[in-house]
Formats: C-alpha cells, structure tokens, sequence
C-alpha cells in the first residue's frame, strides 16, 4: 500500500473511523460542559444555564484536598518503589540469561494480567491473616505491586535498544560499575524512566478496584468518587472534582508519549 | 554493569585496584556477575513473591475452607464443600450471565476497534498517525471513574442521550427497547444495555491496539493482490485480512474478556440490581464475611482466563500483544 500514493480510504471505512474515535471522546468532553451547569439536583441536558461558582465550591471542600493530598503522596512513593522494583528487574532481565527468567517475566505482569479484584480480595485476606491494620502503607503496598509492571515495560524496551558495547567502553577506559551506571547507563535510560514513572503515576492517581479493598477507611480520590457516584451528595462538586482528574491523568500520559515516541516501542501501550 | 554476566572469564586487571568499600563493590561484581544479578533481583522477586503470590495463595487456600452457617465463623478445615456451594443455581446463574456479558462486550469492542484500527494502520501518515494514536491513547489512560460517571450523565433519563432521541423523534424506539425483557428497564442506566455499552466504551482501547499492531504488519499489496485477482472488498475482508488480524483480536481480547469478568465497579454504578461474578466477590467478602466463598468465586475468572489464555496462545495471539 505504501507503493501507491493513490490510496485514500473508503468512505464507509472513514465514517466508521471516525465515528469509532468520537465514540471515545464525546463522553469525556461531556464532562467539561457539566463542571459548569447551573443544575444541582439532576444531570439535565441541556444545562440550564452555566456558571463557574462550583469551583469555588469545591476549592473550599476540606474533603476533596484531603483526598487529593492522599492520592498525590500514594501515588508518588508508589511510583517511587515501582521505579526502583521495576529498573531492577527490567535490567536483570533484559542483560542476562538465566534459569527461571520467562517465569520472573510473568511474575511482573500477572497483577496487571488478573482481574483488579483478585489482587484486592487477595491483599486484603493477607492483611487481615496477619492481622495488620489499614494504613497508609497498605495502598502503597498495592499501588506499588501493579506499577511494577509500567516501568518494567520502558525500562525493558530502552535496554534492548541500548547497545551493550557502550558500557564495555565504559569500563575499559577506567570507570568502576557505579561510574558506569552514573555516566553511561542512566542518562541512556533516563527518559524511559521518567516515561514509565509518570505512567505509574496516572495509574497508581486513577487506580479504585484494589484500594476499595486496601484503605480500609481511609480516602483517595478514586474511593472519594466512588462514594459520590453510589451516594451522590453534591453533583456539581463531583463534576468539577471529574474535571480536573481528567487533566491531572492527561497531563502525565501526553509527556510519558513525547518522551518516548521516537522508539520501536511507545510507552502506553498496554496499560 | 549489567553486562558483566554475559562476558564469560574476565582478563586480568590491567588497571591498579580501586580503593575504597566502593572500589572493591565494583570489583567483586565485575569478578562475579552472579552476585549481582542476585543482588539486582532479590528486591523485585521478594516483593512481588511475598506481597502479590503469597497472598494469592493464600486466598486460594482459603476457598478450600468452608464458613459455619450458624455462627458465621470460618472453619479451616479442608473440604470441597465451598465449591459445592458455588454449583448453586443462583451462583451458576451469575457466572453465566458475566460470561455472557464479556463474550458480547468482546463481540461488539472487537466490530467497533476493526475499522479504527484498519484506519490507522492503513491510511494515516504522520501527524495523522500520531493523532490516531494519542486518540486512542487517551481515552485508554483517562480515568476510569470518569468514564463511568460521563456515562451516568449521558445515560441519565433526563441526559443527553434522551434529549438527542427526542430532537430525532426517535424516543419511541428507546422506549420499545427500554420495555423488552432482560436488556430494559426503566431507564439505560438502570438497566443492562447500559451496562453492556459502559463496559463496551471502557475497554473499547485495550482492543484497537493490538489489532492495530497485527494489521500493521500486513503488507499493503495483499490487500491489491486480492483485489487484482478479482476478490469484491467483502472477499478480500473475509479471506485476506481477517485472519491476519484475528491473533490480535485474540490478543485485545484477552484484556476486554479478563476486565469484563473482574469488574464490579460498573455494573454497580449502571446497570440492574442482578450480580455479575465481580460484584458476588464483593459483598461475599464484606458484608457476608464469607471469605470462603469469595475465594472460590474468584477462582473462575482464574480458571476461565486460564483456558483463554492457552487458547490464545496456541493462537499465536502474544506476538500480537
């Protein structure tokens, strides 16, 4: 197809492209017009008038910075300890061959591969069998546990493309391993890194199934939304609480993509 | 330093001995890779074998205790009795009916994601290359309560979806809809449609990707072949393109079948007040306490995916993935 430059697409194939990809955003701009509507008791279309005062309202919601603050400190040391677990084990696996590998592979992947609630029930039994009490460390414990994953998948795709010879250079023109990690092999996989931390953010800030099962009592911002959602209290601060998630989650994705998409393998693709 | 492993003997050390703890850190691992490779995945393999395996074992231990019907306590004895329990008409009906659920929502991701993908792969160049996939990209990554609650909104009966109908003139086929058995209700969002279309929208991009990337690898001019030797579109579809992308399909289809099985979240929010596997975990584990019980049902996505996964396997579905 790409010898011939003719080549435009059906009319069919382009209405049902395009229908297919509005199909995916309508809804989530739909919540940007609702931040604003006058209405309060119901989800009326068309709103009946437009307004910005909720966001007053909202900022003045002890809750909902309480919740955030939870969220952003959850989803920074997850992040943290994924991108330590992660490197670890994306480096072991992509420079070396050893007996059990496929199996450390899939070890990585499985909490991402099984439902969200088999993690949680899982966690949560563990908790209680060792009777250790909800805190803040038993969210990061399974925020952590499935952001592994995101940064195992940069870290892997950026070692295979870096050529080993560089780091023997490395080493025979004098410096020590911990010269050569520092030098050479970090800025090498710095960006990937960052793609793949920023990624474990946005999934670590959104993530709801296992932290119903892990806060016990406490609130993120997901488990705030969620309560919201089953037992709606004030509609409008939920819509502009619905606002600014989409663009705190936007934000991250649309860096961790200009910062890897020059490779074979762009970050976010699986999630 | 991660290379170390892969040189088989060292030469000798032309270079005099580095000094210090850090000097001789660095030259024990360079003399013995071994180390830190060990070093390197002990973190990692602990973690995830004791925080992630260790409690699912033991909650699949758990499912082979049984719950003590009068006062409520766990009885850790070994018995099958929990699984017996799972073979209960009213426990079979939910597995059913979320294994029905996931097949359509697979069915209906799998038609919507083809022309997506078949678009981008084929005819986007570019920066229109890149706005498909960001298109794509986005709606993957933004949040999922969000999602779920645009579709609140939309699905609402005073919402936008009623709205738009009745500008058509066309509220009188939601209704015909709305007052069939099993997928009516009294609105969409109380009923399973809605259902069906939020599970549909929320893992609509775990699909297009993969079959993006098993289109991409087909070569144009096997479509122009096809087409030279006198196949309609409809053949060249049915016998040239479609089983080149169905390991990716297989492949999207693993996510869209695995999340549609484990989810509670969505038919809580939208949908009838009949129980999906995720949701009978839920309230087993909470408010009936019934561990046992919870256990084993979570056994069935496991078991499920299992034979999924080797199916798709046998495939080939992972090198599309």
């Amino acid at each position: 197809m790409r010898s011939d430059g003719s080549s435009s697409a059906p009319l069919g194939l382009k209405v049902a492209a395009t229908g297919g990809l509005l199909f995916l955003h309508l809804p989530i701009f739909l919540i940007f017009i609702y931040a604003f509507t006058t209405e309060e008791k119901s989800f009326a279309w068309p709103p009946p008038g437009l307004t910005t005062q909720w966001f007053a309202v909202t900022w003045n919601r002890p809750d909902v910075w309480e919740a955030l603050s939870l969220s952003v400190r959850v989803a920074a040391i997850s992040t943290l300890v994924a991108l330590v677990l992660g490197t670890l084990c994306a480096a072991a696996v992509s420079r070396t061959r050893f007996f059990g590998r496929e199996t450390i592979s899939l070890l990585v992947i499985l909490p991402i591969a099984l439902p969200g609630i088999i993690t949680g029930i899982a966690l949560r039994s563990a908790f209680s069998l060792a009777e250790i009490p909800f805190s803040f460390w038993t969210i990061v414990l399974g925020h952590a546990t499935f952001c592994v994953v995101v940064v195992y998948n940069n870290a892997v795709a950026r070692f295979r493309r870096t050529s080993g010879s560089m780091i023997e250079a490395s080493m025979d023109l004098g410096a020590d391993g911990f010269q050569t990690f520092r030098h050479v092999v970090l800025p090498n996989i710095a960006t990937a890194l960052l793609a793949g931390g920023m990624l474990a953010f946005a999934l670590s800030f959104d993530e709801v199934i296992v932290t119903t099962f892990t806060a016990g009592q406490q609130q993120t911002l997901p488990i705030w939304m969620l309560e919201e959602l089953i037992r709606p209290r004030q509609r409008p601060v939920t819509n502009v609480v619905a606002m600014v998630v989409v663009l705190v989650t936007l934000l991250p994705i649309l860096v961790a993509y200009y910062l890897t998409r020059d490779g074979d393998q762009i970050a976010g693709s699986g999630k | 330093m991660t290379l170390t492993a892969t040189q088989a003997k060292p030469a000798p050390a032309l270079l005099p001995r580095a000094g210090g703890v850090r000097g001789a850190l660095s030259d024990l691992f360079w003399r013995r890779p071994k180390l830190l490779l060990l070093l390197m995945l002990l973190p990692p393999v602990l973690w995830l074998g004791i925080v992630y395996v260790g409690s699912l074992l033991a909650l699949l231990l758990q499912s082979f205790f049984s719950i003590d019907e009068f006062s409520g306590l766990i009885n850790r004895q070994f018995t099958l009795k929990t699984y017996g329990d799972l073979l209960q008409a009213a426990n079979l009906d939910i597995i059913l009916r979320t294994v029905t659920m996931a097949a359509l929502v697979t069915l209906a991701s799998a038609i919507i994601a083809f022309p997506i993908a078949y678009y981008a792969a084929r005819y986007a160049r570019g920066r229109w290359k890149a706005l498909f996939y960001l298109g794509v990209m986005l709606p993957l990554w933004s949040s999922y309560l969000v999602k779920i609650y645009a579709w609140k909104l939309i699905l609402a009966k005073e919402g936008i979806l009623t709205w738009l109908l009745a500008k058509l003139h066309l509220l009188w086929l939601l209704d015909g809809w709305l007052s069939l058995p099993i997928v009516g209700g009294n609105s969409l969002s109380v009923s399973s449609t809605g259902t069906f279309i939020v599970f549909v929208y929320v893992w609509l991009p775990f699909m297009i990707l993969p079959v993006q990337a098993a289109l991409e690898r087909v070569p144009g001019n096997l479509v122009e072949a096809s087409s030279d030797l006198g196949a309609s579109p409809g053949q060249t579809f049915r016998n040239v393109l479609f089983p080149l992308a169905l390991p990716g399909i297989v492949a999207g289809s693993i996510f869209t079948f695995s999340l549609t099985l484990g989810d509670y979240i969505i038919p809580q929010i939208i949908g009838t007040s009949r129980l999906f596997i995720g949701q009978a975990v839920y309230s087993q584990q909470g408010t009936a306490g019934n561990i046992p019980l919870a256990a084993a049902f979570t056994v069935v996505p496991i078991v499920i995916m299992g034979f999924y996964l080797w199916g798709a396997k046998r495939m080939g579905a992972f090198d599309a993935l």
